[in-house]
C-alpha cells in the first residue's frame, strides 16, 4: 500500500513536470493553430541557459528566470523571423519548425556537448525528507514541482481569463479576422504569445534540469511527452493539458513500477484509446 | 543552401565518372567507422585519434607502403554502420576496416563481413558478446574485450573484499547492460552471492523514482548499469529518496563526467567499485608512455586517451604489426595477413599481453576501480585491482560457458 | 502513366555505374523513394502529412525478418512466396489501422497522431523480444534465390527495385483516376460535400491509408533485403524524420517528388562527410530543409518544373 501511494505521488510530481512542459505548447496552439515542433528544443535551450545562469550567479531562481527569458527570446525570434512569414499555412509552419528543431538541437550539441547537465539546487531543496504517515524519504524538489505547476497553471488561467491580453488571446482563438479588423496588430500579438510559450518551455527546461537532468535527446523526449499530453487533454486547452499530464504522468509511473517492460508503450496506448473515442481530446473543442 | 545542395549533386556526378580510377597498388587503405554526429560525436572523434596515433607511430607507412585512412561516420544505428562500410569497400576500395563504436553496429558489421571475405574487419570499441562468441566471422577480429570481460574482477571484489552477499541490479533494458550484468553476476554468484531482483528500465527513462522505492530493503548494495543521463538521474533520485545502499558501477556508469557533476549524490559514490578496460590516469609505465604519445600528437584532444581512443588504437596497432610481419602483402584475399593477425602477440597500453582466442576475440586486461576523494575535494576513479588475461569465457570452460545460452533479461539468474 | 517514365533515366544506371553506385546510391534512393512515395501520395491526394511511413515499412520488414531466414533465434521460416504476400498484407493492414486511428484528424493533428503511433511502434519493437527481438532486432536476413539468381546480387536487385518503383508509381497514377481515387481527392478538398452526397468519408480515408501501407510495405521489403537486417533503430525517430525530409525536399505535390528527394538525400547522406565537417551534418540537413520549405514550398520537383516552364517560355519567345 505504501508503495502504491509512493508511486501515485511520483506520478503526480511527474505530471506536474509534464504540465509545465506542455503548457506553452498548448497555449501557442490554442491561439495560433501552430504546432511548434521546436518546443522541445526551446525547452532544452532554456535548461542549458538556466544551468549557466545558475552556475554563474549561484541563485537558483535566477537560473529559472534566465532560462525562461532565453527561450522566450528564442520563441519570439522563431515566430518573427520564420514562422510568421507564412501565418495561416499551418502545415508549412509545422514543417519549418521541425527544420528549426533539427538545427537548434545540433547547434546546442555543438556548444554544450554530449554530456549531461544538472542544475544545482539550493541546499533547502537539494535533499530529501521523511514523508509523514508513509515514513519513507522523499525528494523535496518533487513536491516543489507540484507547487510550481499549480502556480503556473493558476497564473496562466488568470492571464487568459482575467486580463486584457487574455481577452485578446481568447478573441483571437475564436475569430482571428475580427481581431484584425478591430485594429489589433495580430502579428505582434502572435510574437508575444510565442514568447510566452517559449518562457513557459524555458522555465520547464530549467525545472527539468534541476529535478532530473538534461542532455541531447531531452528535447525530443519532452516534445513527445508534450504532444501526447496535449493530444490526450485536448489541443489548446490549459485545463486539458493539466488533465492529460495527470493521466500520462500516472500511467508512466505505474507502468515503470508494475510493468517496466511495456511501461513506455502504455502512454501511447492511452493516447490511441482517447483518440479513438474523442478525436479532439478529453477537453478539446471539436474542430468542426 | 539550395545552391550548395546542387553543387554537391554535381560534384557527385563528377565522382561518378571518376570512380573507376584504381587505387595505387602500393597504398594500403584503411577505412575507419566511428560515430561523428549526435551525442557521441566527441567520443567518436577520439576513436579516430586512436587510429591516427597508431599510424603516426608507424611513420605513416608499412614496409614501404603508404597507409591512407578514409573516415566514415555512422549514427550509432546498425543500418548506418553497414552503409558506411559498404561505401568504404565498394566505393573507396579499402583493404581493412577499423570500427565501429557501439554494440549493435558491431554485430551488423560482423554479419556484413561474411559478404566481403576479401576485406578484413577490425572491431573498434563495440563490445557485444555475440559479435565474436556466437556465429563469429573468419575475417572479423576484435583486439579488445566484450561487455562481460569489462566487468571481470568486480563480482569477486564485491563479494570477497567488500562483503556484499545480496545485490539488486538496476540496468537499462538492452544488450550491452545484459552483458555487463552477466560479467558481474558470473563471478558474484560463483562466489556465493545472490541477486534477488533485477530492474530493467527502458533506455532514456527520466524518472526512476518508482524503481528507487522498489529496491528491496535487505540488499547489501545496488549494481547500477546505466549510462550518461540515465545514471545521473537514477543516482540523484536514489539519494533524494533517502537511499543509502552502496553502489556498484558498470563500465559506463561512473565516468569522470558524473564525478564532476554537482549534487549531493556524489558523496554516496565514494568507495563505489566499477569495472573497466580503460583507466585514463592509470600509472602503469606503458599507459604513461601511450598517454604521453597521445597528448603529443593531439594537443587539442582529451587530457588522456578515452576508452575509444584506447580500443581503436589497439586494433589499428595490431593491423600495422601484422602488416609489418607480412611486409604489406595483402594478396590471396589477405590470407597471410590474417594468419599474422591471428597469431599476433603484443604488449597493450595497459601493460598486458594482447592475443586472440579461437573466435578472434581479445584476451585482455581489466581493471577494478573505486571512486575516491582527492585532496582538493573532487572525486576520481583509482585502480584497486588489475586482472590480466581475461578471456571471453570469463575463465570458465568455453563449452560450459557457451552452453549457458545467450544473455537476456532472465539469463543469468541467481535469486 | 506519364510520370512513371520519369523513372526511366534510372534504368540507364546499370550501363555506367559500378555496384556501389548501382545499389548503394541509386538502389537505396529508389527504395527510400518508394517509402516516401507513400507519404507523398497521402499528402498530395488526401491532404494529410503522415509520419507513420517508416512504421508501415517496418511492419513488412519485420514480417520478412520473422518468417524468413535470419541469424537470430526468433521466428519461423516460411517459403518466400508465402512471406512476401503476407508482408504486404500486414503492411496494408497497418495502414488500415493507422487510418482508423487518424481518420478524423487532418493537417497538424494527423501529423502528431501518426508521429505518436510511429513512436509507440518503435518503443514496442525495442521492448518486445518474442516477435521483434528487442533492441538488437534481426540480422542475417537474405533475399530469396529464384531460378538460380540471388535477388540480392547487384544487378537483379537493382532491376527488382526499379520495377517495384515503376509499379508503385503506376499504381498511384492509375489509382487517382479511379472512382475511389477521385473520391479521396474530393474528401481532401471538401469533406462535408462528400458526406452530403451520401458517401461516408471514413472508408475512403482508411482505404487511402491502406494504399499508403501497401506502397510503404513494398518499399519495406526491399529495404530489409537491402540492409539485410532490421531492428528498432530502423523504425525510430531518425528514419521517421528522414522519410519526411525526403518527401518535403522532393516536393509533396507530385509523386515523382519522392524519388527526386530520395536521390538528393542519399547523395547528401553518403558524400556530405567528404565536403563538410560531418559533425555538423544535421545542421546542414536542417538548413537545406528550412531553405526548401521557405524558398521552394513545392520542393525540388516544383523548382525544376518552374525552371522548365521558364525555359520553355523563352524557347517559345525565341521562335516567334
Amino acid at each position: 500500500m505504501t508503495f502504491f501511494l509512493i508511486v501515485t505521488l511520483n506520478g503526480l510530481t511527474l505530471a506536474a513536470l509534464y504540465f509545465l512542459a506542455a503548457s506553452g505548447f498548448t497555449l501557442i496552439f490554442g491561439l495560433m493553430r501552430t504546432v511548434n515542433m521546436a518546443h522541445g528544443a526551446l525547452l532544452l535551450l532554456g535548461g542549458y541557459v538556466g544551468f549557466e545562469v545558475a552556475r554563474a550567479t549561484g541563485v537558483w531562481p535566477l537560473g529559472i528566470l534566465g532560462g525562461g527569458l532565453a527561450a522566450a527570446f528564442g520563441g519570439a525570434l522563431i515566430q518573427f523571423g520564420i514562422l510568421g512569414r507564412f501565418q495561416g499555412d499551418e502545415l508549412r509552419q509545422t514543417l519549418a519548425s521541425i527544420a528549426i528543431s533539427i538545427i537548434m538541437a545540433d547547434l546546442m550539441l555543438w556548444y554544450w556537448g554530449g554530456i549531461t547537465y544538472q542544475v544545482a539546487l539550493p541546499d533547502a531543496l537539494a535533499g530529501g525528507f521523511k514523508l509523514p504517515l508513509l515514513g519513507v524519504g522523499y525528494a523535496s524538489i518533487r513536491l516543489v514541482l507540484i507547487a510550481f505547476a499549480v502556480v503556473v497553471g493558476i497564473t496562466l488561467w488568470l492571464i487568459i481569463a482575467k486580463t486584457r491580453l487574455g481577452a485578446i488571446i481568447r478573441a483571437g482563438v475564436d475569430d482571428r479576422e475580427m481581431l484584425r479588423a478591430l485594429g489589433f496588430d495580430v502579428a505582434k500579438i502572435f510574437i508575444i504569445v510565442f514568447a510566452l510559450g517559449g518562457l513557459l518551455a524555458g522555465m520547464a527546461g530549467v525545472v527539468a534540469a534541476s529535478a532530473l537532468s538534461i542532455a541531447p535527446g531531452t528535447d525530443l523526449q519532452f516534445l513527445l511527452s508534450s504532444l501526447v499530453v496535449v493530444i490526450v487533454g485536448g489541443m489548446g486547452s490549459v485545463g486539458g493539458a493539466a488533465l492529460g499530464a495527470l493521466l500520462i504522468g500516472l500511467a508512466e509511473q505505474y507502468g515503470l513500477a508494475y510493468a517496466p517492460t511495456y511501461g513506455v508503450v502504455f502512454t501511447f496506448a492511452i493516447m490511441v484509446f482517447v483518440l479513438a473515442v474523442r478525436p479532439q481530446g478529453l477537453l478539446g473543442r471539436s474542430e468542426t | 543552401m539550395f545552391t550548395k545542395l546542387k553543387t554537391i549533386t554535381m560534384t557527385s556526378a563528377l565522382a561518378l565518372s571518376a570512380f573507376a580510377a584504381p587505387a595505387s597498388a602500393e597504398d594500403i587503405k584503411i577505412g575507419v567507422i566511428s560515430i561523428l554526429e549526435g551525442a557521441f560525436a566527441a567520443l567518436g572523434q577520439d576513436g579516430i585519434r586512436g587510429v591516427e596515433l597508431a599510424i603516426a607511430e608507424a611513420g605513416g607507412e608499412v614496409a614501404g607502403n603508404d597507409i591512407e585512412i578514409i573516415v566514415m561516420s555512422s549514427d550509432a544505428s546498425p543500418d548506418s554502420a553497414v552503409n558506411a562500410a559498404r561505401k568504404l569497400i565498394e566505393q573507396d576500395g579499402v583493404d581493412l576496416i577499423v570500427g565501429p563504436l557501439s554494440g549493435s553496429e558491431g554485430l551488423a558489421l560482423r554479419d556484413l563481413s561474411k559478404s566481403f571475405p576479401a576485406v578484413t574487419f577490425l572491431n573498434g570499441s563495440s563490445a557485444a558478446q555475440d559479435t565474436t562468441l556466437r556465429d563469429s566471422s573468419d575475417n572479423f577480429f576484435r583486439f579488445g574485450g566484450d561487455g562481460a570481460q569489462w566487468m571481470v574482477g568486480v563480482g569477486s571484489y564485491a563479494h570477497d573484499d567488500l562483503g556484499y552477499e545480496k545485490v539488486a541490479v538496476v540496468a537499462e533494458d538492452y544488450s550491452f547492460p545484459y552483458t555487463q550484468v552477466l560479467g558481474f553476476m558470473t563471478e558474484f554468484c560463483a562466489a556465493g552471492g545472490t541477486v534477488p531482483e533485477k530492474f530493467w528500465t527502458p533506455i532514456g527513462a527520466k524518472d526512476y523514482s518508482s524503481i528507487v522505492y522498489s529496491i528491496p530493503s535487505d540488499v547489501d548494495a545496488v549494481f547500477v548499469a546505466l549510462g550518461g543521463a540515465d545514471a545521473v538521474n537514477f543516482l540523484t533520485q536514489y539519494n533524494q529518496a533517502g537511499g543509502t545502499k552502496p553502489i556498484i558501477g558498470g563500465s559506463i556508469t561512473i565516468d569522470q563526467s558524473i564525478l564532476d557533476s554537482e549534487g549531493p549524490f556524489k558523496q554516496q559514490l565514494i568507495g563505489a567499485p566499477a569495472g573497466t578496460p580503460t583507466v585514463s590516469d592509470y600509472d602503469g609505465a606503458e599507459w604513461k608512455a601511450f598517454s604521453a604519445s597521445y597528448t603529443e600528437h593531439f594537443p587539442d584532444g582529451f587530457t588522456a586517451p578515452s576508452i575509444f581512443a584506447h580500443h581503436y588504437y589497439m586494433s589499428a596497432h595490431a593491423a600495422i604489426l601484422a602488416l609489418e610481419e607480412v611486409e604489406g602483402d595483402l594478396s590471396g584475399d589477405q590470407a597471410a595477413f590474417r594468419a599474422a593477425l591471428t597469431d599476433l602477440e603484443f604488449v597493450t597500453p595497459t601493460g598486458g599481453t594482447m592475443r586472440l582466442d579461437e573466435n578472434r576475440n581479445g584476451i585482455v586486461d581489466n581493471f577494478v576501480t573505486e571512486v575516491f576523494e582527492r585532496e582538493d575535494g573532487t572525486l576520481g576513479n583509482r585502480v584497486v585491482k588489475v586482472v590480466r588475461d581475461v578471456d571471453q569465457s570469463l575463465g570458465q570452460d568455453p563449452a560450459t560457458f557457451l552452453a549457458q545460452g545467450s544473455v537476456s533479461r532472465d539469463n543469468p539468474s541467481c535469486p | 502513366m506519364k510520370s512513371a517514365l520519369f523513372i526511366l533515366p534510372f534504368a540507364l544506371v546499370p550501363f555506367f555505374a559500378n555496384d556501389f553506385w548501382l545499389v548503394q546510391i541509386f538502389g537505396r534512393a529508389l527504395i527510400l523513394g518508394v517509402i516516401a512515395l507513400s507519404l507523398t501520395f497521402l499528402a498530395a491526394y488526401l491532404g494529410v502529412v503522415s509520419f507513420a511511413q517508416a512504421t508501415m515499412a517496418g511492419v513488412s520488414g519485420y514480417t520478412v525478418a520473422y518468417f524468413g531466414p535470419n541469424s537470430v533465434d526468433v521466428g519461423r521460416e516460411l517459403p518466400f512466396y508465402v512471406v512476401l504476400p503476407l508482408a504486404i498484407i500486414m503492411a496494408t493492414l497497418s495502414g488500415v489501422i493507422i487510418g482508423l486511428i487518424a481518420r478524423r484528424s487532418q493537417g497538424i493533428y494527423a501529423i502528431m497522431i501518426t508521429l505518436a503511433v510511429g513512436v509507440a511502434f518503435f518503443y514496442f519493437t525495442r521492448q518486445n523480444y518474442t516477435y521483434f527481438n528487442g533492441w538488437t532486432g534481426f540480422s542475417g536476413i537474405r533475399a530469396p534465390e529464384i531460378a538460380g539468381t540471388n535477388l540480392r546480387d547487384p544487378l537483379p536487385f537493382y532491376l527488382l527495385i526499379i520495377s517495384v518503383a515503376m509499379l508503385c508509381l503506376m499504381l498511384v497514377n492509375g489509382f487517382i483516376k479511379s472512382p475511389l481515387g477521385l473520391t479521396i481527392q474530393a474528401v481532401r478538398d471538401a469533406p462535408k460535400r462528400v458526406l452530403a452526397i451520401g458517401i461516408p468519408t471514413t472508408p475512403v480515408i482508411v482505404s487511402a491509408y491502406a494504399i499508403a501501407g501497401f506502397i510503404a510495405g513494398s518499399g519495406g521489403i526491399l529495404n530489409v533485403w537491402y540492409q539485410e537486417r532490421i531492428s528498432s533503430f530502423s523504425v525510430g525517430l531518425g528514419p521517421i524524420v528522414d522519410i519526411l525530409v525526403i518527401a518535403v525536399i522532393g516536393g509533396l505535390k507530385h509523386p515523382i517528388g519522392a524519388f527526386i528527394g530520395a536521390l538528393a538525400f542519399v547523395l547528401l547522406d553518403t558524400f556530405a562527410v567528404d565536403f563538410i565537417d560531418r559533425e555538423r551534418f544535421n545542421t546542414l540537413i536542417g538548413l537545406v530543409l528550412l531553405a526548401i520549405i521557405m524558398g521552394a514550398p513545392d520542393g525540388l520537383h516544383g523548382l525544376a518544373k518552374s525552371w522548365l516552364a521558364r525555359f520553355k517560355k523563352r524557347v517559345a519567345e525565341n521562335q516567334v
